[in-house]
């Protein structure tokens, strides 16, 4: 029970992926031009996690070590497949925003990096619960980067306007904006994680 | 002319990676010293010019038995199949080539702005940005290419300002990361100053 | 369990299998969505023209007329014209964007949709919404024709205020509304010049936006792809 606990926590806390394994760049910077994108993505990201490492920890040891990073990245592109034609049928506003960067969960490093560092190595059980861990924790950081990035840019949280949008910096909004709050954020997680 | 606008947009107004946000992990994973920038920026224009063709070929045939939908997986699986046999091929007629951006070539398939970009020109999508681009694989490869220069652009740069950084006295919590990521920020900044030319 | 030996038949064999599932799953689930996919993609454009055209009961959309970049899609309702959603593109700060406009019978804009657009966000986005407040005179331009209100911005002597801090996408958003205007009319003097002989008097209204047009100017930019059908 304890190990579950920590195993699932690992990932929201210790190792969160953006904030301290500083993996998935791509994704963080440039799909958080708002709190509901930054979570959209981050939910597409962590269905990805869960459904593969939940496979490949099934696979595991029907897959010979020589060409397990193949097989792996096959069933990573499957679930990524998926998600896009889930999303294109039943959300197509989503899909449309986040455009390009659905195909690229494929190349997360997050993904293969779990896939490789816990799935292969973990019972079923155990890599689902990291997915959704590490997954959960991605998820938040997106969502909180997008909520800076809304609120300081446009002067709206989650879409509801706090102050008027004129007063908004939008620089936060545009790009340079996006590395500079990911920036300020990761300094003040370092701060307090120790 | 229209080959002119598809380099300086590619390039300078929708670089790779200040305005696009392709291939941000190598961008601050292998810029500490201009050296190993200026090896994984010409790794990258070598496989994603060549990358580019295939895909689009590819393309064309998966479009025409209806399997479109296979794109992002047989995209990856070509990308990764094709990183290992430029390494191999490499190895055998250039061995000079090949120690210089040997070390690169593993780390290059889980670059994203392979991936991202072989998928913007199969979709044809990328000819929105610049004015008078019709597609079509000579375009398309033109544009591959000038986008890896961009980004070997932004990486050599990015590595001499954090050459010189790497001497400064930086606030513990923003030391490592942060400032970089800092830094990029600034220079993504300047890079808006080029919006609006093509 | 133990790890299956890396010999060539385990792994030709491990790695087809997986291939082949997941190409069998993903196949299976193409099929599956298929048909929401298109029917998004239709309504999506159904709900375009429905909301940049006025609202006429029982109206009628004839088979959209495609060329240059530009389609039309003209509404009637027994047998007389009473509006067009046309949809352009036109090159504007961040890349090329389109927009769907709609005419009432009299060529006056009855409203207008941005399709897809790159402009920055916060300054030439505004675009999608700018130009049809109506409590701003100035920088409205619904119920407005481009043959009585000249649709340039203020700063190039037009009638209409730009986006602040953004006159390059205000132009071309400018621009794309005059083109759709200009295939409209092109497209209905085709039309007229089909039917007149049969029945002018009924057509007098589209005649007549038609007549304003043609003091203004007539691009020929406009090739029909298939004519339309008129009772």
């Amino acid at each position: 029970m304890n190990k579950s606990l920590s195993t699932f926590t690992n990932g929201l806390l210790r190792e969160n992926p953006t904030f301290v394994l500083v993996l998935g760049m791509c994704p963080t910077l440039a799909t958080t031009t708002s709190a509901i994108n930054g979570m959209s993505m981050g939910l597409a990201t962590m269905f990805v996690l869960v459904c593969s490492n939940i496979v490949i920890s099934l696979l595991r040891n029907l897959i010979p070590d020589k060409v397990h990073i193949p097989a792996y990245i096959v069933v990573i592109a499957s679930f990524v497949t998926m998600v896009q034609l889930l999303m294109q049928a039943y959300l197509p506003a989503i899909y449309e925003t986040l455009g390009l960067f659905i195909p690229l969960i494929v190349v997360n490093c997050i993904v293969l990096g779990r896939a490789e560092a816990f799935a292969a190595k973990n019972g079923v059980g155990l890599s689902a619960l990291d997915g959704l861990g590490m997954g959960l924790g991605f998820t938040c950081a997106l969502t909180v980067l997008g909520a800076v990035r809304e609120l300081l840019g446009s002067g709206a949280c989650f879409g509801v306007h706090l102050y008027p949008d004129n007063y908004g910096m939008l620089i936060f909004v545009l790009a340079p904006g996006a590395f500079i709050a990911l920036a300020y954020l990761m300094a003040v997680v370092n701060k307090l994680r120790k | 002319m229209v080959y002119f606008l598809i380099i300086i947009s590619a390039i300078f107004v929708n670089n790779i990676v200040f305005s696009q946000f392709l291939g941000i992990c190598p961008f601050l994973g292998v810029s500490k010293k201009i050296d190993t920038a200026l090896g994984m920026g010409a790794a990258v224009t070598f496989v994603l010019t060549i990358a580019t063709i295939i895909t689009y070929l590819l393309q064309l045939l998966l479009n025409r038995y209806g399997l479109g939908f296979l794109q992002t997986i047989v995209f990856i699986l070509v990308i990764a199949a094709l990183v290992q046999m430029i390494e191999i091929v490499l190895k055998k007629i250039s061995p000079s080539l090949y120690q210089a951006l040997g070390v690169f070539l593993p780390l290059i398939t889980t670059n994203c702005c392979i991936l991202g970009v072989a998928i913007l020109v199969a979709d044809g999508t990328w000819i929105s940005k610049v004015p008078g681009a019709e597609g079509g694989l000579l375009q398309g490869t033109v544009y591959a290419f000038a986008t890896a220069v961009g980004f070997a652009l932004a990486l050599v740069l990015f590595a001499g300002i954090r050459e010189q950084l790497a001497m400064s006295k930086v606030p513990k919590a923003m030391e490592g990361t942060p400032i970089a990521l800092l830094t990029a920020g600034l220079l993504a900044m300047a890079f808006m100053g080029f919006s609006g030319v093509v | 369990m133990k790890r299956l030996e890396s010999n060539l038949r385990n792994m030709a064999l491990s790695l087809t299998i997986v291939a082949l599932a997941a190409a069998a799953l993903l196949g299976g689930l193409y099929t599956l969505t298929k048909e929401p996919i298109d029917k998004q993609k239709a309504e999506k454009q159904q709900k375009a023209i429905l909301s940049v055209l006025p609202v006429i009961d029982g109206m009628e959309i004839a088979e959209p007329v495609a060329g240059d970049g530009i389609i039309i899609y003209s509404a009637s309702k027994d047998g007389q014209l009473v509006g067009s959603a046309v949809q352009t593109e036109e090159n504007g700060f961040g890349g090329k964007f389109k927009v769907m406009v709609g005419f009432d019978a009299e060529g006056n804009i009855a409203g207008y949709e941005v399709l897809e657009h790159q402009e920055t966000p916060g300054l030439g986005d505004h675009m999608t919404e700018w130009f049809k407040n109506a409590d701003k005179e100035h920088q409205n331009i619904i119920g407005k024709s481009p043959a009585t209100t000249k649709f340039e911005v203020s700063k190039d002597g037009g009638e209409v205020d730009a986006i602040t801090a953004a006159t390059i996408s205000s132009r071309a958003f400018l621009k794309a509304v005059q083109k759709a205007y200009d295939a409209a009319i092109a497209a209905n003097n085709k039309v007229d010049a089909a039917s007149s002989a049969t029945a002018i008097t009924e057509k007098a209204e589209a005649q007549e936006w038609a007549d304003a047009a043609d003091k203004s100017q007539n691009p020929e930019n406009v090739k029909p792809v298939k004519e339309e059908s008129h009772e």
